[in-house]
């Protein structure tokens, strides 16, 4: 085993203990061990990336984890080219996100505690990419979610920001609860954790079914669903989305670094990794397929009316993340995890760039007190342009050719969902466009509309913000060029090099159609921005007035469609009630003590009547004898 | 190896105890120095179990084996295998932490209150050491009088009321297993050997009237659903000591008495019985979980959540497949563990404050940042993050349950999702959200309270890292177990047809 692979996980480990429980006294100074633990990282990913091309690829086990009869658990590293892509992915925008940390988290009292979970974050998503087993990819799985509810509830005083980290963790669970069983099926079903073993026996399962409740299920479509649940939770698809929006009460370089770029792409991660698995079944490819597209469109709506510039960035995640999922249902897991990439950099760059507005404006989040921040903000602005240009589907730009290969692929797809993927994820380029302009022309043109002393305290960040504010935008602009199509005089090298993992899609289009469906996209992303452009810079009055025509419709995108509130109503008061009305005091309170007490009681009253015979007063003993005595002689007479 | 290291462990403490007696009542400070030392050199006694133990075998070792009294074939005899080995380890660990924790919070009668608990440590380690039943069972009530007495004399403002339910509440349950016990010698060839009793087979009726005769005292001490409610109020009353002795060793027995008793006497009651035995478990899983979310006493709180967790024991024990026992048995000593320093953790800010409401509470995490750390570790253990020990064993129940009935593992995870929501609840209330007013200015932990966590912290790491430094202690003597369990062809399964057929059986 490769030196390095051994050091990805150890650096930012040792970097966290030792910044956990001896920063505090390094002070301004404690982001020196995680910034060169974690660029150290980098350049083993760089390693790592470098041998896979050269053809050498790594599965080998550490040490046995959990040993137990037949289970075999053990701590060991899959070395491939899809791993390989994550390393780079996770490594680089890491990187970067500390890199501007130190700017950004410069006045904060837990510097150091902010810094120790950044490396805790790294360690745990390192570990979860480069396991070699469904065990260890659990444990990453939940020691990320770790960090995310560390990093979410960071500034914990504000009682938002703990229920909103507390919420991501419970959320999280629900997913977890269906992973942990798809985890526990798989070894059952395969005998073993370790992914070559399972999809090397994959095949074997076809036409197996397996019964529960009752019911007969498919047994490649419940370990897929199951599996999957997992995925639905770490990524924030319908209906377990409703962590991520509320997650954006981090620090905003957590929210570029976890909610954006690494984290939640870990169940699109998921999925391509058990491809062999996903592929027996096409009832899970159309589920997975559908519920990408429902959420494509749901978050697409409604990042179209937010007013906190961060969350419309989330909800756009949420959308972004469902076009992966789309491309994973279609089969085509090498554009989903293009996509993965090119994102995690546009992404990062909007969040480090609503991170820069952020900071400049004094902390202020809401759009409707921006505007005209051009001037002032020339290296945010100039950077979060490509960024929106990019995730708007320019041709050129990387979010072009990672979303043009989604779209292709599932207009492409013999699943049945393939076709609707293909129109939500069309429609939704064109809003994505729109929402995304929206964002940007409310905040660096027009007019300032905020207050005179956030005005006053207006400026470009420092560089340590503004360097990797320009490195994210070289990557959002040329991410997408490793896989140039051939249409395009491109080669695609992308598709090729994770062949091996994640396979190549049969189908191919024609000419015609596919120059079709990219005049269709890049169409829909150009309608998207003039939108934008005539409702926000040359008839600024006209979204007020279509608010004011369309009450109902404004305030239900506005409230999110109050899924939050369903949750609420239906879930966790009903959870509450029944818990202390039933539960507590009926059940254990009357039910159960009433025996307890009552049984103890019961004998003491029954002694308590007892004593009451024996009073010691002789005439009671003498009437109760003769009383006897007297029925005993009737009965003797009467006998 | 003949040196008596058993008989020194379970006698070391009560010559401990008694050595403390002529002690002045003037110099607490000598008396808290000597308990400590006391429990330390015990503790150092009880290392040899751990390198000299023998894994590749599961006959009992450390074997000590004396006639008591001739006339009734009582012995003293004593022995530890793969399964009960860990248990004598954790108690004499449990008691030094136990002792540190009550070193100023415990204030009147000081002298008495150290007695007590190491007269508890001598008991609870002689019962799992215990190969005779009489002495077994002799040990077994022992225990409850200075835990009645920790209770009674030390607790809080309805600690008699507890102390009392406490002590009924197992002693009905004991009294059914003393019945049980004389049964076993009448019909077992008048032998109290637990082993040579084993070897026998009884026939079924009989085996299912024994089997929920030592269900009800095991039941009770776990403790599984319905005749959990002695718990609530025994941990909120209990001294801090007294909840880490609860609920890091003493629960710990019920689900002992099911594997060292209960499966190889009545191994196909056993098989019979296992469905009820995993429904039990089920509600306790879920009802246990959710009753904490209504909690508002911190302490009542853990202790609802100790039924959940020894739920999830009781399941895996009860899955009768290798991942579930071994799951379950790791499940006891990461409940300990972790509820211990949960528990632990609470003393030490009721301590502070004397106050257990959650409302009470709140921004801990300002005030005490490295107390903070110590409890979000612990909290994570108890909600079973992988890396720490509570996954382990929680991760390996669910394996066996599901490998013996799906449903089973289906209901059971639904309490990891329970248990995430109770206790980062109770984390946030505490630690995170503004400061509380009334509780200001905490003083941060000491470096005696910090000494005292560490243990713990390091166990939870390491159970969750390397668990298999203890599964190699279990592998030889479950697989035994099993046999012995799965050696009888299963007589009655339990479906519709073969319940009726069992209740003619009980009442014919």
């Amino acid at each position: 085993m490769p030196i390095y692979l051994l050091l990805l996980p150890i650096l930012p480990l040792g970097s966290f203990i030792l910044t956990f429980l001896f920063g505090k006294r390094l002070g301004r100074k404690a982001h020196w061990l995680p910034i060169c633990a974690v660029l150290s990282c980098f350049g083993c990913a760089v390693m790592a990336l470098l041998d896979v091309i050269n053809g050498v690829t790594i599965n080998t086990d550490l040490y046995s984890w959990i040993s137990s009869g037949s289970f075999q658990v053990s701590v060991g590293f899959l070395l491939d080219e899809l791993t390989a892509v994550m390393l780079i992915v996770v490594t680089s925008i890491s990187t970067l996100v500390h890199i501007y940390s130190v700017g950004y988290m410069h006045d904060e009292p837990g510097y150091y505690r902010f810094f120790s979970y950044l490396s805790l974050f790294t360690f745990s998503m390192l570990m979860l990419v480069l396991g070699n087993n469904f065990a260890q990819l659990f444990f990453g799985w939940e020691a990320v979610g770790l960090s995310s509810y560390l990093l979410i509830g960071f500034y914990y005083e504000k009682e938002s920001a703990a229920n909103a980290g507390k919420k991501a963790f419970i959320v999280n669970r629900f997913g977890d609860f269906g992973f942990s069983l798809g985890i526990i099926l798989v070894f059952l079903t395969f005998g073993t954790l370790h992914y070559d073993q399972v999809f090397a026996q994959a095949a074997s399962i076809t036409d197996q079914t397996f019964p529960v409740f009752g019911m007969v299920f498919d047994l490649p479509t419940l370990i897929a669903l199951l599996l999957f649940c997992g995925a639905i939770g770490k990524s924030a698809q319908l209906p377990l989305h409703v962590w991520l929006p509320d997650a954006m009460e981090g620090p905003t370089p957590v929210s570029a670094l976890i909610h954006a770029a690494t984290m939640v792409t870990a169940g699109v991660f998921l999925v391509a990794r058990c491809n062999p698995l996903f592929a027996l079944s096409t009832t899970a490819l159309n589920v997975v397929t559908m519920v990408g597209a429902v959420t494509c469109l749901f978050a697409a709506t409604i990042a179209l009316v937010q007013v906190d510039i961060k969350r419309v960035v989330a909800y756009s995640t949420v959308s972004q993340l469902a076009y992966m999922f789309m491309a994973c249902g279609v089969g085509a897991y090498s554009a989903g995890i293009f996509h993965l990439f090119t994102h995690a950099y546009f992404k990062a760059l909007l969040f480090l760039g609503c991170g820069s507005v952020i900071h400049a404006m004094s902390s202020e989040q809401d759009v409707r007190k921006m505007g005209g921040l051009k001037k002032y903000l020339p290296v945010t602005y100039w950077t979060f342009l490509l960024a929106t240009l990019s995730i708007s589907g320019i041709p050129g730009l990387a979010g072009f050719f990672s979303k043009d290969a989604i779209l292709a692929a599932a207009f492409s797809s013999p699943i049945g969902a393939g076709k609707i993927a293909w129109f939500v994820g069309t429609l939704v380029a064109g809003m994505t466009a729109f929402y995304s302009f929206r964002l940007f022309f409310l905040t660096f043109h027009g007019t300032f509309r905020g207050t005179e002393e956030q005005r006053h305290h207006l400026h470009e960040s420092p560089a340590t913000m503004t360097v990797p504010l320009i490195l994210l935008a070289v990557g959002a602009v040329s991410a997408g060029w490793f896989c140039i199509p051939p249409i395009l005089g491109g080669h695609a090298p992308w598709i090729s090099f994770l062949a091996p993992v994640l396979g190549e899609p049969g189908e191919h289009l024609g000419h015609a159609t596919e120059w079709g469906l990219i005049a269709t996209s890049v169409g829909a992303g150009l309608v998207g921005i003039a939108t934008a452009t005539l409702l926000y810079v040359i008839r600024p009055e006209i979204p007020d007035r279509l608010r004011d025509a369309w009450p109902k419709v404004h305030s239900w995108l506005f409230n999110k469609y109050s899924i939050d509130e369903l949750y609420d109503g239906a879930l966790v008061q009903p959870a509450i009630r029944f818990s202390r009305k039933v539960l507590l005091h009926v059940v254990d309170g009357k039910l159960i003590e009433g025996v307890v007490n009552g049984i103890p009681q019961a004998i003491g009253s029954f002694g308590e009547r007892l004593r009451k015979i024996q009073n010691g007063q002789v005439h009671t003993y003498l009437s109760v004898m003769s009383t006897g005595a007297l029925a005993v002689l009737i009965w003797m007479l009467v006998r | 190896m003949n040196f008596p290291v058993l008989s020194l462990l379970i006698f070391w403490p009560l010559v401990g105890a008694c050595a403390l007696l002529p002690l002045s009542r003037q110099k607490p400070g000598l008396i808290r120095m000597a308990a400590l030392g006391v429990s330390i050199i015990e503790f150092l006694l009880s290392l040899p179990l751990w390198f000299a133990f023998d894994k590749t075998t599961h006959l009992m070792q450390f074997v000590e084996r004396h006639s008591w009294i001739k006339s009734w074939n009582v012995e003293y005899y004593v022995g530890v295998d793969g399964i009960s080995v860990l248990f004598v380890l954790l108690a004499a660990l449990i008691t030094i932490l136990c002792i540190l924790v009550s070193w100023t919070a415990i204030t009147t009668k000081v002298k008495e209150f150290f007695i007590a608990i190491l007269f508890l440590e001598g008991a609870m380690i002689g019962v799992f050491c215990a190969l005779d039943f009489i002495l077994f069972y002799i040990l077994w009530e022992a225990m409850l009088i200075p835990m009645y007495l920790l209770i009674g004399v030390w607790g809080g403002p309805k600690r008699l009321y507890a102390a009392v339910k406490f002590f009924l509440y197992t002693l009905v349950g004991s009294l059914l297993m003393l019945v049980g016990i004389i049964t076993l010698y009448l019909k077992g060839g008048h032998t109290f050997d637990i082993l040579a009793l084993a070897q026998t087979s009884y026939p079924l009726k009989m085996q299912l009237m024994l089997f929920w005769a030592f269900f009800a005292a095991f039941a009770v001490k776990v403790p599984m659903w319905p005749v959990h409610t002695w718990l609530p109020d025994a941990h909120t009353e209990a001294p801090t000591a007294g909840s880490v002795i609860l609920a890091g060793i003493l629960i710990k027995m019920g689900a002992y008495g099911f594997l060292r008793f209960s499966m190889p006497l009545f191994p196909q009651a056993t098989q019979a019985m296992m469905i009820p035995m995993i429904v039990l478990s089920l509600i306790a899983i879920v009802y246990g979980g959710l009753i904490c979310i209504s909690q508002t006493d911190i302490k009542r709180l853990i202790a609802y959540s100790s039924v959940s967790h020894m739920g999830f024991v009781t399941l895996g024990l009860f899955s009768l497949n290798t991942q579930g026992l071994e799951g379950g048995i790791m499940q006891m000593i990461n409940h300990g563990v972790v509820t211990g320093a949960l528990f632990l953790g609470i003393g030490m800010i009721y301590e502070r404050t004397h106050t257990r409401l959650i409302a009470d509470y709140g921004g801990l995490a300002s005030t005490m940042p490295k107390f903070a750390a110590f409890f979000l570790l612990f909290t994570m253990a108890a909600v079973g993050l992988p890396g720490t020990n509570g996954f382990i064993g929680e991760f390996m129940i669910l394996i066996g349950a599901f490998t013996t009935r799906t449903w089973a593992a289906v209901f059971a995870a639904t309490g990891v999702i329970i248990g995430a929501w109770y206790m980062l609840w109770l984390y946030q209330r505490v630690f995170f959200n503004p400061v509380n007013k009334k509780v200001e200015g905490l003083m941060e932990l000491t470096p005696r309270e910090i000494l005292t966590l560490s243990p713990m912290v390091g166990l939870v790491l390491w159970f969750g890292v390397y668990p298999n430094s203890l599964l190699s202690f279990m592998h030889v003597s479950v697989a035994h177990l099993l046999s012995q369990v799965l050696a009888k062809e299963m007589l009655i399964t339990f479906d519709m047809d073969s319940l009726s057929r069992l209740v003619e059986l009980c009442f014919s």
